[in-house]
């Protein structure tokens, strides 16, 4: 820190001192009580934080820590117990959702989910992805779509968009070599198994709005017992893509919404 | 006295799991164990209320297993060799983990789809590792129907004492066939779970996870000396062995699981020709019972290792007796059953000129 920070630092915490405006009762943003204090390894502007946040403040709302499980893949978001204030368990690379099995059907009566990321959940675990929903066990999943391996640097993810270059697909991924991008979420909506299923972004504070609601719905409908719910998260990879956080928003919202378009594939009680 | 029943090993090994009071099984269809997964389908549910699940693949049932061993509770699988094969990198996670579970496998013959009929070809797989990195499973090799009975409660408390996962290592024919034994007395149900497990974070304790995951490699060094002294622990503690007429052999059978059966048939056979045979069998695969073999090689002329694989056991053995006496191998491959006649054959070939 250097002077004219500290400086500046020192002002502000006397104008706050002399304003008395640090009162309880003039909070209005806090950190949630889930959400521990270790400083997250992402990358600037990388939506994983936020979506960890999301899920946090829900566990916060509906008074549910003592009750939840987590389940961390492998992938960036492999620490995510590191973050959480829950017991959680991280699974092997694709298998979040048996170990979420496993932990549900001996606690049927407690709130587990577990968070994926395109790889995990739509490659190497999509066998274990379609029975978890087809089975309908009573858990959400959290799918965080960035369209590329983020952890390993920068592979080809089975969600890559056509033409979108990564480490593995140099030139831009090339259809008649690659296949296309798979829309998992389109896929395991229509499974009966699933209950819920829904496509979201947070890259601006109306989708992060949306997102949490989601997140919410995904614990609320375990009560219900009435089968899966998945919640997508199109997110982005600052890092990998190669941007900036700034630039990878736009870009995600000119190129990933239009072919993963955001809203409700699957809605409780509504013909889909 | 309670009665004798009847039953077929796969079945036997079943019914024990319900009676140590087993909370979760989940599996794959896979000849010749099957019926573990039948039976309890049948069984489990309505009596314990036990969770009986079958997965879409192995992968699936020992992550099954994975997540649900995390919550404490008593949980089992079952298969056969390739599909033991497909569970290998949970098996790793579990073992670093160290989350108690059962694993069963009734061997066939390999290598690759193979055959159905029995083997101890997975040897190796079981004992020196199988997944990746430095672990050890606790393994048990049961010889008869009634051991596949006793070995579920025993590998159940093994498990949990030690948190490390337990494999029973069996084989198709002590799978598929039918001997007397004698069940147990139902035991209850898990009602309180271990401090370590994650069944939900209350405010009165920090959060437990359950992870594998050391990234600094000071860290993971740690976890390894740490998982090493407990298997030096194991080794202290936890051998268990058996001896057939040993005390005044001059040869001695070594041989696991049913072979061991077939070895005392050719020790008979070799006693009423006035050859001194014993037989020793290993019951715990690892911990290994090198000093107790080491002991008998002082005061025999040469041991016979038999197996239903290409010299697996033998590899242990005469690390074991370190050079003070030969050591001769007889295998049978690809689901072969060796026969007294052929084992007294080979003994006879090997140490009878010098013996007699
Ligand atoms: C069995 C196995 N195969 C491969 C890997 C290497 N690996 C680690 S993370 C990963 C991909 C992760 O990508 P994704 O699931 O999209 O998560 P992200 O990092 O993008 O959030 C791969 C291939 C592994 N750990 N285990
Ligand atoms: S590599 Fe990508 S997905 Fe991983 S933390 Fe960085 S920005 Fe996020
Ligand atoms: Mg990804």
């Amino acid at each position: 820190m250097n002077e004219k920070t500290m400086t500046e630092e020192q002002h502000f915490s006397e104008v706050i001192a002399e304003e008395n405006i640090c009162v309880n009762e003039n909070l209005v943003f806090e950190k949630p009580e889930t959400l521990l204090d270790t400083p997250m390894h992402y990358c600037p502007g990388c939506g994983h934080g936020v979506a960890h946040r999301l899920i946090a403040e829900v566990i916060d709302e509906l008074g549910i820590q003592d009750k939840t499980i987590g389940v961390a893949p492998v992938g960036c978001s492999v620490f995510m117990y590191n973050y959480m204030n829950i017991d959680m368990t991280e699974a092997p690379h694709g298998r979040a959702s048996a170990a979420a099995t496993g932990i549900k059907r001996v606690l049927p009566d407690k709130y587990v989910f577990s968070y994926q990321g395109d790889g995990d959940l739509a490659a190497i675990g999509t066998g274990e992805t379609i029975h978890t929903c087809n089975r309908g066990e009573n858990i959400l999943i959290v799918f965080i779509n960035n369209g590329i391996y983020g952890m390993t640097g920068g592979q080809m993810a089975p969600t890559t968009l056509v033409g979108m270059k990564s480490t593995t697909t140099p030139f831009g991924r090339d259809v008649a070599i690659m296949g296309n991008p798979l829309k998992i979420t389109d896929l395991v909506a229509q499974l009966p198994g699933v209950y819920y299923a829904t496509r979201c972004a947070v890259n601006n504070h109306v989708n992060v709005r949306k997102a949490k609601k989601a997140i919410m719905n995904g614990f609320k409908y375990q009560d219900l017992k009435k089968g899966l719910s998945f919640v997508e998260i199109v997110s982005n990879c600052p890092s990998n893509w190669k941007m900036t956080p700034v630039e990878s928003n736009k870009w995600m919202e000119e190129n990933m919404l239009p072919f993963y378009p955001l809203g409700d594939l699957k809605v409780p009680g509504k013909e889909n | 006295m309670k009665e004798l029943k009847l039953m077929k090993g796969n079945e036997a090994l079943a019914e024990a799991s319900i009676l140590a009071g087993c909370d979760a099984y989940f599996g794959y269809p896979i000849t010749p164990q099957s019926e573990v997964l039948e039976y309890l389908a049948q069984e489990a549910l309505k009596r314990t209320g036990m969770v009986v699940l079958q997965a879409e693949s192995e992968v699936a049932a020992i992550n099954m297993i994975y997540g649900a061993a995390g919550t404490g509770k008593k949980v089992m699988t079952s298969s056969s060799s390739p599909g033991i094969s497909l569970m290998q990198e949970g098996i790793s996670y579990i073992a670093c983990a160290e989350l108690p579970c059962l694993l069963v496998n009734v061997v066939r013959g390999g290598p690759g789809l193979g055959t159905i009929q029995p083997s101890q070809g997975d040897y190796f797989q079981a004992v020196k590792g199988g997944g990746h990195g430095d672990y050890k499973l606790i393994v048990l090799a049961p010889s008869t129907v009634q051991e596949m009975v006793d070995h579920v409660k025993l590998g159940f408390d093994l498990a949990f004492k030690w948190r490390n996962p337990v494999m029973i290592l069996t084989d198709g024919a002590l799978g598929q066939m039918m001997e007397k034994v004698q069940l147990p007395a139902q035991l209850p149900r898990t009602t309180v779970e271990p401090e370590w497990a994650t069944v939900g974070k209350p405010k009165t304790r920090e959060r437990n996870f359950i992870t594998s995951l050391h990234i600094e490699a000071d860290k993971m060094q740690e976890i390894n000396l740490h998982l090493q002294k407990k298997y030096r622990e194991i080794e202290n503690q936890e051998i268990r062995f058996d001896k057939f007429e040993c005390d005044d052999a001059e040869i001695i059978l070594v041989a696991f699981g049913l072979v061991a059966r077939i070895c005392q048939k050719a020790a008979q056979l070799a006693r009423e020709k006035g050859i001194k045979v014993g037989v020793f069998r290993p019951i715990t695969l690892f911990p290994y019972p090198s000093n107790e073999l080491n002991k008998l090689a002082g005061q025999v002329k040469g041991m016979l290792t038999v197996e239903m694989n290409a010299g697996q056991m033998v590899e242990d053995v005469r690390l074991s007796v370190n050079g003070k006496i030969p050591v001769e191998f007889l295998g049978r491959m690809g689901g072969v059953v060796p026969t007294p006649e052929e084992i007294l054959h080979k003994l006879e070939e090997k140490f009878v000129g010098e013996i007699v």
